[in-house]
């Protein structure tokens, strides 16, 4: 049975609206030009490719169901659970519902801790036990572990290339059917470089994550490769969901604030006079207040109204949705302001230039002017200040949900790991699986936004081309 | 000038206003005065007598915004958030719910929050201008290159884990500081050595690039190759004229910060357990203290106001060309 979350609405709806506007903007030269500039920069279609991989997880982590039981006997209904899925928990079950009991380090064999084990002949001593499912197809880890995990991973990383191989493979015959091209001379240019598309760097990267992906997905299956937690769940598992809180936080949020910034942005630069006035006693008040504090009294608000209401939620995850969408909406309250105070510069200054002195004196009426002159030209402003604003709000995710004004504390996501895993620094051995895997996931995350979003501002900024 | 200064002044008040109006809406949304009645007394089942004396004592018996029964003008004196907010504008910060004088402890836990923000701020600025210089005499070359890679790697890792980080390696691995806390006089000197130096290294990243493009569009421009059309050796045009003429938006952009750093970083300071304004406003919220909260509210507007003021101003002392009207 499906369950939609308001997030995973919101979330598809801003994937129908990339949609839409790929298709528009297919046709329109205007449109296209400084995309296939941003195409034809090695570094950013390979972060492209990374963050297209991420989002991948993130989409199929979205859609929701209640999986269903075995029918009921006497009256051959279907129940179903209580528990939430995802597609992508069903696609990784092995690494969900495979946990230990506690801590165990990545690539462990045995527990954290030691625990009482009575041997076979009645005597009881303490030691590390054996691990439940990490290397329990082993018999002696000490000396076969090595071994098996190059193995493994050598097999693994085998399977990948494969896989990447047939993929080149199909591009480069779907490249040369489309082009019209011998498929030798498209394979040079590619290898050159000298393709439109950076097909070069794409492939690359993609070749390094199918290695890696591979690799992962076949030692987790017989090891846990990045740990185990307190309470002994898969770190890689967790790491993995965390994805989509990540990527929520980064797109929703703008996606709920920028129509206010827009709409009140242009208005203020078109109109002027007191609408002017207004606005800007509206963003002034607002961005005077320090932004942690507001989103800090908001979330403890939210708090209690969650708690009063506890029984108007029908399970834990959907709370934790909530929150998240509160959140997402909270940290847009704090972030339009300096986007609406830049509309508003820019629309000052395009009020002037003739071509809306003409519409203005050929009576066009304000509505279109704003819609069809002033929008048009302002949307590269909104479209880099969105994705900038991307991996800065990922990163404020982290911060605000270690201060405990986050996400949910049940909703996985790389604050919360960063979270829990920091009062055991002080462990010997020291635990620090969670934090490396939250910073592995969340760095290349950030950077490879930071990457594209680079690309992305050099190729829209007209100011920024002429310099070079 | 003076009266350009007058009005911004003047035009202050209704901001702060609606500052307090939008505090005292968000706390009290959710949280009755009964509701905080019944927390600051610190009991689920206090009698209805404790939480009226209680809220006769603390001034929340009023009706909230709006009085009713009241006469002429009283309808909005006579309220809670008229006899809250007023005295604010004195800077009469009154009394916190559980009784501490506001005023009192801001004065106290300034002063910490000051001891590391200030030195986070002078070093930070002149090792990002330093790095910021270097990278932009070497433009176009590889350590131009590799030193912009840097930065944005750098700026890439959450300030989490430099945190994290930096009491690991400090503290934990070399025993150098300690990992956190706080002392008075010179003994504080030791606890404050780490989060300057964690600040100033998360900035690193973003204020080097930023330094960067501000050199690049300063060399960009005219007067430089008119200097080295002079024939000028380069190290002489960079440090000269472009540092110069960069220190300009320099300047500017640092004026802003300036009031605000009396209110500390609540997340660092949250960190290193370090007694300062930022980690009073933290506690004054999971406190549901709403006299704290609603008073660094408005400290942090007012610093705020005065910041964009004084950004003002500086521009028209280190450019002429600029006038306020």
């Amino acid at each position: 049975m499906l369950v939609l979350f308001w997030t995973d609405v919101l979330i598809f709806l801003l994937v129908g609206m990339v949609l839409i506007f790929v298709l528009y903007a297919r046709r329109r030269e205007h449109l296209c030009a400084p995309w296939r500039e941003v195409a034809r920069s090695g570094v950013a279609m390979g972060s492209l490719v990374v963050l297209g991989f991420y989002i991948v997880i993130g989409l199929l982590d979205s859609i929701h169901f209640r999986p269903a039981m075995s029918p009921n006997q006497d009256n051959g209904q279907v129940q179903y659970a209580n528990e939430i899925l995802s597609v992508f928990d069903r696609l990784v079950t092995p690494l969900r519902v495979r946990g230990e009991k506690t801590y165990s380090a990545p690539f462990a064999a045995f527990l954290y801790t030691k625990e009482t084990v009575e041997l076979p002949d009645g005597r009881q001593r303490r030691q590390f036990p054996r691990l439940k499912y990490g290397a329990s197809h082993l018999t002696d880890p000490e000396t076969e572990k090595t071994a098996d995990i190059v193995m493994t991973g050598m097999f693994a990383a085998a399977k990948g290339l494969l896989v990447w191989g047939v993929l080149c493979t199909v591009l480069i015959t779907a490249l040369g059917k489309w082009k019209h091209q011998a498929l030798r001379s498209v394979f040079a240019q590619m290898r050159a470089g000298q393709t439109t598309v950076r097909w070069r760097s794409m492939l690359y990267t993609l070749g390094i994550l199918m290695v890696i992906s591979f690799v992962a997905a076949d030692l987790s299956m017989k090891y846990h490769i990045l740990g185990t937690d307190k309470v002994g769940e898969n770190v890689f598992y967790q790491a993995l969901k965390s994805i989509r809180t990540g990527l929520v936080i980064g797109t929703l949020t703008t996606l709920i604030m920028f129509p206010f910034a827009v709409l009140l942005g242009l208005m203020a630069g078109y109109f002027r006079g007191w609408v002017d006035d207004v606005i800007q006693y509206l963003y002034t008040t607002l961005s005077s207040i320090p932004g942690v504090l507001l989103i800090a009294a908001a979330v403890l608000i939210l708090q209690v109204y969650l708690d009063n209401h506890a029984d108007e939620f029908s399970s834990v995850s959907e709370r934790a949705d909530l929150r998240l969408l509160f959140l997402c909406l909270i940290l847009g309250v704090t972030s339009w302001t300096s986007l609406c105070r830049y509309l508003r510069g820019e629309t000052l200054k395009l009020r002037e230039v003739d071509y809306i002195q003409a519409a203005t004196a050929l009576g066009v009426r304000h509505f279109t002017i704003l819609t069809r002159h002033i929008l048009p030209n302002v949307m590269h402003i909104v479209l880099i200040t969105v994705v900038l604003d991307f991996s800065a709000l990922v990163l404020a995710e982290a911060v605000l949900s270690y201060v405990q004004i986050g996400v949910d504390p049940t909703m996985n996501s790389w604050g919360n790991m960063i979270n829990s895993a920091r009062l055991e620094m002080a462990r010997e051995p020291i635990v620090w699986w969670s934090l490396f895997s939250a910073f592995i996931f969340m760095f290349s995350l950030v950077l490879a936004a930071n990457l594209f979003s680079d690309a992305l501002r050099d190729a829209f900024d007209p100011r920024l081309r002429q310099q070079r | 000038m003076i009266a350009y200064i007058v009005r911004r002044m003047l035009y202050a008040i209704p901001i702060l206003i609606g500052v307090n109006l939008l505090t005292f809406i968000l706390f009290f949304v959710v949280n009755t005065p009964d509701d905080i009645a019944r927390s600051q007394l610190g009991d689920r089942r206090v009698t209805a007598q404790a939480i009226d004396t209680w809220k006769r004592s603390h001034g929340y018996h009023k009706p909230m915004i709006y009085n009713g029964n009241a006469q002429g003008l009283g309808k909005l004196t006579d309220t809670v958030f008229f006899k809250k907010s007023v005295r604010l504008f004195a800077f009469d910060f009154g009394r916190s719910d559980s009784g501490r004088d506001i005023g009192y402890d801001i004065g106290q836990r300034m002063w910490p929050s000051l001891a590391i923000a200030v030195p986070t701020l002078v070093v930070g600025i002149l090792v990002n201008i330093t790095f910021g210089l270097f990278i932009a005499f070497f433009r176009g070359t590889y350590i131009d290159f590799w030193g912009v890679v840097t930065c944005v790697i750098l700026l890439s890792v959450s300030s989490l884990f430099y945190i994290i980080g930096g009491q690991y390696l400090l503290s934990k691995l070399f025993h150098l500081v300690p990992i956190s806390g706080y002392d008075t006089g010179t003994n504080a000197l030791k606890f404050l050595l780490l989060p300057v130096i964690v600040g100033v290294v998360s900035g690193i990243g973003s204020g080097t690039r930023w330094y960067r493009t501000l050199f690049l569009e300063e060399i960009g421009k005219d007067y430089v190759r008119t200097a080295r059309a002079k024939g000028l050796s380069e190290q002489r045009v960079l440090f000269r004229h472009v540092l110069r003429n960069a220190l300009i938006p320099l300047l500017t952009g640092i004026v802003v910060v300036l009031p605000l750093l009396f209110m500390g970083s609540l997340i660092v300071e949250s960190f290193f357990g370090v007694p300062g304004l930022g980690s009073y406003t933290i506690d004054g919220i999971q406190r549901q203290d709403f006299a704290i909260v609603r008073s660094m509210v408005f400290l942090g507007s007012v610093l705020y106001i005065i910041g964009l003021l004084l950004t003002d101003i500086s521009y028209t002392l280190v450019d002429p060309r600029v006038r306020l009207q």
